[in-house]
């Protein structure tokens, strides 16, 4: 082990010291000078001051292409982290947009800080390949989101929510921690690449099976997917909105780009086969199992559902589902596809829940509030007709790119014998069940009447516009795939192989 | 050029959504425009074809690292359907003159679904092509669902599952044959000569042969082209009937049938009497016709029988691609045409000139309105479209379907005869309709109706569709000469080397 660097920590990390420097002066600015204001100018300065933050951070991501790792992996930069840290971080300002005079709480401080603690926590997470640290890192976020869930401290089922959010988490990251304990037993390292070289060395006994099957447990509650998934539907409906937007998108690309970076560079040598003959050994198999029972429950539960917060959380884990798809191939186009997938479905997830949150004021939620909703808030509708067909998959959004994409990267492993066949063609049959629901959501708003005369929605501006630059970019992305692709390509050929 | 019939309709839809909502006659006044200038830009590309060649009209890189080009190109097949679009797209907007509700949003959709047929028509790379495919699918949903009659809701969703599932289908297909072919093109050109090996064109060739053919109402998968054209305004019926079912017969014939041609040879064993998939889609094309016919002949309600009745007329353009001869599959596009032409006119004056104004379709309260007196030029329209759609000599019918009896009885002679016996119910049912709906005998029991009298938009409309089925019918050579020589293309080689005669 070589001598830590401070300096060069310091340069590599500052991104990250500069979006806890805004969380802090967030925090002491409304704690100290504006405890007098009123609530709407408070949000003003204090979201003002976290997009600062935020975009100062993007500015030094993007400026500087780094390629370095310290200490034992416990700090690894690259074009690649780096660009899935800008993306976080945009997610965060989009949260913070959406939130900007919501009501549901007083401490605009306290909820704005915890926000780009978890941003931090999510930048750390990405850029590591070591054990320790994403276990770290990982606690670290949960802990940021069970607060930002409780947020809304006058709401039983907030507070419910986060409690059944934390106890799920809890275990979950004890079966993570058994796993990586394991994982160390077995290979004598907590680093990423020295673990892969013991699997390679040693190959398949009980233990790294475990082992195995612990580190998916863990992994499955944070991405959501089922069995695991029992937290997100109440969290999603419990959470106040711009908090359950925050968890479905960012945290769902945090956690799955360190998923596949566990699983594609960790345990690259244990991966069995998860085709329709012949399983063998290793992590494909169970998370194949995993990916084909979130898609099925998902997809199924989400048909009856009558709260649209729940429709979409069920619709998340259908979508985890899929994105496991990108996983499973464990090879260059299927991350890409991965990624392209995960940062356009959490666009749109965050989209959906913007839209929520520009109308939490008028209390809608079930589906019959939102009968009638083109002639009451027209913009509004239209963005959400834009989100949920993305979600569906519908061309040219950007979500039909990303299902191909990543449904072909699939396919192309060894294509002599079907291997994954199976499970695109159930990804494909879901995708379609999938549409049925949607379309529930997108006949109330623009083919119901409202039941009553009602008159038209006041939304926030600043949830407005976000919700707007959502759509267009969802838009945009789905006509020109190639913006993110490209972006994404150029950072992984950067990458050293 | 050819790729402003796509831009402009576009365009169209965009104007509609910036002027101002409440205007409802500007909002027709654009769709028309819009409709005119997509049906000129069509029949310019048309003018200018020389025919059998294959016309690029915009290359370029859209998704470099998968190899998706932006890739619209035209040959003859195409250049058929644009001009059907057109015809129907332009009868579309004079048949829904009379729409006050929420007009613009209704042309705005109108308007997207006619610009997402045209790029269908005009794609020539796979991924472009299935873009617009799914493209269509939401403008038709909220078409039937918003301006809709009859159980509008459960009939949109219904159209829409099943045209989704049926897409589902082609989208596995279609990546599957992506990375077959190495995953570097998806040009429609480059992928029809690639040898996919027979093991995989045998499973890939019905899977996405019975994915397009659900929108093209292949029986038993038909079951939403009933329940969906009732329930549709009367634009989107004709739409539905006229256009939307022909990008699923298109999509049989472009990608099933040319990239996968080795799919219909036969199996080398035979499963209760079929011996390939061939014989498979001949039977169910054929059991379409006939059922179709006949449940046509039983319907009280006027629009259902015309709904039915497109199945069997579809199943026709089905039959005639099974034949797997020049002739049949002439006919069968020359029948995607003719049944466009007619289907709209038959929902036009099913739909908008007998529904809006006696709102019923009951074929027994229809019956004693005595509407041959009421509303003559409905009659005549009627009998005029009637007499087109069993096929008389002199209207497009009459040629298309008679090709493909010619191919089915070389290829399928019990088939061919069986067929007839459709053609022959078909005269029945419509000679039912025209009978209970304007010449009916029973005692005049309500008062003279007092309708308002077809309008200026109405007649326009009947002359122009009525117009393009007797050109066609008398001089099919004007389309025919497009078709054939497309057929012969290179680009159907494969289909050639199998067991085409």
């Amino acid at each position: 082990m070589s001598a830590v660097s401070y300096l060069d920590l310091l340069r590599l990390t500052l991104p990250e010291i500069v979006i806890v420097l805004g969380a802090l002066a967030a925090l002491s600015l409304d704690l100290l000078a504006m405890r007098q204001s009123r609530l709407a100018v408070r949000w003003r300065a204090g979201a003002a001051v976290a997009c600062i933050s935020c975009v100062g951070a993007i500015v030094l991501l993007l400026v500087r292409p780094e390629q370095a790792s310290l200490s034992d992996g416990m700090l690894v930069v690259t074009p690649l982290t780096q660009l899935v840290q800008a993306v976080l971080i945009v997610f965060t300002i989009l949260t913070v947009l959406l939130s900007v005079c919501s009501t549901f709480t007083h401490h605009v401080g306290e909820y704005l800080a915890v926000i780009l603690f978890a941003t931090a926590a999510m930048m750390l997470l990405v850029s590591t390949q070591n054990l320790l640290m994403v276990f770290a890192a990982l606690e670290l976020l949960s802990l940021s989101l069970y607060i930002l869930t409780a947020f809304n401290k006058r709401s039983r089922q907030s507070a419910e929510a986060a409690l059944k959010y934390f106890l799920f988490g809890g275990m979950s990251a004890a079966f993570l921690l058994f796993g990586i304990s394991l994982l160390y037993g077995f290979s004598g390292s907590i680093n990423l690449v020295e673990i892969a070289a013991a699997i390679q060395a040693q190959p398949a006994t009980p233990m790294l099976a475990i082992a195995m099957v612990m580190t998916v447990t863990g992994f499955g509650f944070k991405v959501a997917a089922a069995p695991f998934h029992l937290w997100a539907p109440d969290a999603y409906q419990g959470a106040p909105t711009p908090s359950a937007a925050f968890i479905a998108s960012s945290s769902k690309v945090s956690s799955f780009f360190v998923f596949a970076v566990v699983m594609v560079t960790g345990l690259a040598a244990g991966v069995g086969s998860g085709g329709w003959h012949g399983h063998g050994a290793g992590w494909v198999p169970v998370l194949t199992m995993v990916a084909a029972l979130s898609m099925l429950l998902g997809n199924l539960a989400a048909l009856v559902q009558s709260s649209v917060r729940r429709l979409l959380a069920y619709s998340a884990i259908g979508h985890a589902g899929y994105m496991l798809l990108g996983i499973l191939p464990h090879n260059a186009p299927s991350l890409r596809a991965l990624l392209y997938y995960v940062i356009t479905y959490a666009l749109a997830a965050i989209g959906a829940f913007g839209v929520l949150a520009a109308l939490e004021d008028e209390g809608v939620d079930r589906l019959e509030d939102f009968a009638g909703l083109y002639r009451r808030a027209p913009l509004l509708s239209c963005c959400m007709l834009i989100f949920l067909l993305s979600l569906a998959g519908i061309p040219p959004l950007a979500g039909f790119f990303a299902k191909f994409s990543i449904f072909s990267s699939a396919l192309a492993v060894r294509s002599e014998d079907p291997g994954l066949l199976w499970l695109v063609v159930l990804a494909i049959a879901m995708s379609a069940v999938s549409l049925y629901y949607y379309l529930k959501v997108l006949k109330q708003i623009y083919v119901c009447e409202p039941s009553a005369e009602v008159g038209a929605i006041r939304s926030r501006g600043a949830a407005r516009a976000a919700v707007g630059v959502i759509a267009l970019l969802v838009v945009l992305l789905g006509c020109f795939p190639n913006l993110l692709l490209g972006w994404i390509d150029g950072a992984m050929r950067a990458m050293p192989h | 050029m050819l790729a402003w019939t796509i831009y402009i309709s576009f365009l169209g839809a965009l104007v509609l959504v910036l002027i101002p909502k409440a205007n409802a006659g500007a909002a027709r006044v654009v769709a028309l425009l819009t409709a005119i200038a997509g049906f000129a830009i069509a029949v310019a590309g048309a003018c200018r074809y020389t025919p059998g060649a294959l016309i690029t009209v915009v290359r370029v890189a859209w998704i470099p690292s998968l190899g998706i080009e932006y890739h619209l190109a035209a040959d003859g097949i195409s250049l058929t359907l644009l001009l059907l679009t057109g015809v129907v797209a332009i009868a579309g907007v004079l048949f829904s003159w009379n729409v006050e509700r929420r007009s613009a949003e209704f042309f705005e959709l109108y308007l997207v679904l006619i610009g997402a047929v045209y790029g269908v028509f005009l794609s020539f790379d796979l991924f472009l092509l299935f873009v617009f495919y799914e493209l269509a699918i939401i403008p038709k949903y909220f078409l039937i669902a918003i301006w809709g009659s009859t159980r509008r809701e459960y009939a949109a969703m219904k159209l829409a599952l099943y045209s989704f599932a049926g897409s589902a289908m082609v989208l596995i297909g279609v990546i599957a044959a992506f990375v077959e072919a190495g995953g570097r093109t998806m040009n429609l050109v480059e992928l029809a000569r690639y040898p996919f090996p027979a093991h995989f064109q045998m499973w890939a060739f019905p899977l996405v042969f019975v994915g397009f053919a659900i929108l093209a109402g292949l029986w038993p998968f038909h079951t939403w082209a009933p329940t969906g054209h009732v329930a549709a305004p009367t634009a989107a019926s004709m739409l539905l009937a006229g256009v939307v079912m022909k990008l699923g017969a298109y999509g049989c014939l472009r990608v099933a049938m040319m990239l996968f041609p080795r799919g219909l040879d036969p199996w080398g064993l035979h499963v209760l009497g079929f011996g390939s998939w061939r014989d498979l889609f001949a039977v169910l094309a054929l059991t379409g016709i006939v059922y179709g016919a006949s449940v046509a002949l039983v319907q009280r309600d006027f629009k259902f029988v015309i709904g039915y009745s497109s199945v069997s007329h579809m199943g026709f353009v089905l039959l005639g691609l099974m034949t797997l001869s020049q002739i049949g599959v002439s006919g069968a596009v020359l029948q995607m045409f003719s049944h466009g032409v007619i289907a709209g006119l038959l929902f036009a004056v099913a739909g908008r000139m007998v529904y809006d104004r006696t709102h019923t379709r009951d074929l027994r309260e229809l019956g004693p309105m005595r509407l041959a007196k009421v509303i003559p030029f409905a009659a005549v329209t009627f009998v005029i479209a009637a007499m087109a759609s069993v096929g008389l000599p002199g209207f497009s019918g009459f040629v298309a379907e008679f090709e493909i009896l010619v191919g089915a009885w070389r290829a399928f002679p019990t088939l061919a005869i069986l067929a007839g016996v459709g053609i022959l119910i078909g005269i029945a049912f419509a000679w039912r309709a025209m009978d209970k709906v304007f010449f009916g005998d029973a005692p005049v029991a309500a008062a003279r109706l007092d309708c308002p009298r077809i309008s200026l938009a109405e007649r326009l409309g009947a002359a122009i569709l009525i117009g393009a089925t007797l050109a066609v019918g008398v001089y099919p050579r004007l389309l025919l000469d497009l078709i054939i020589p497309a057929l012969n293309s290179p680009l159907f080689d494969g289909l050639r080397k199998g067991a085409w005669r």
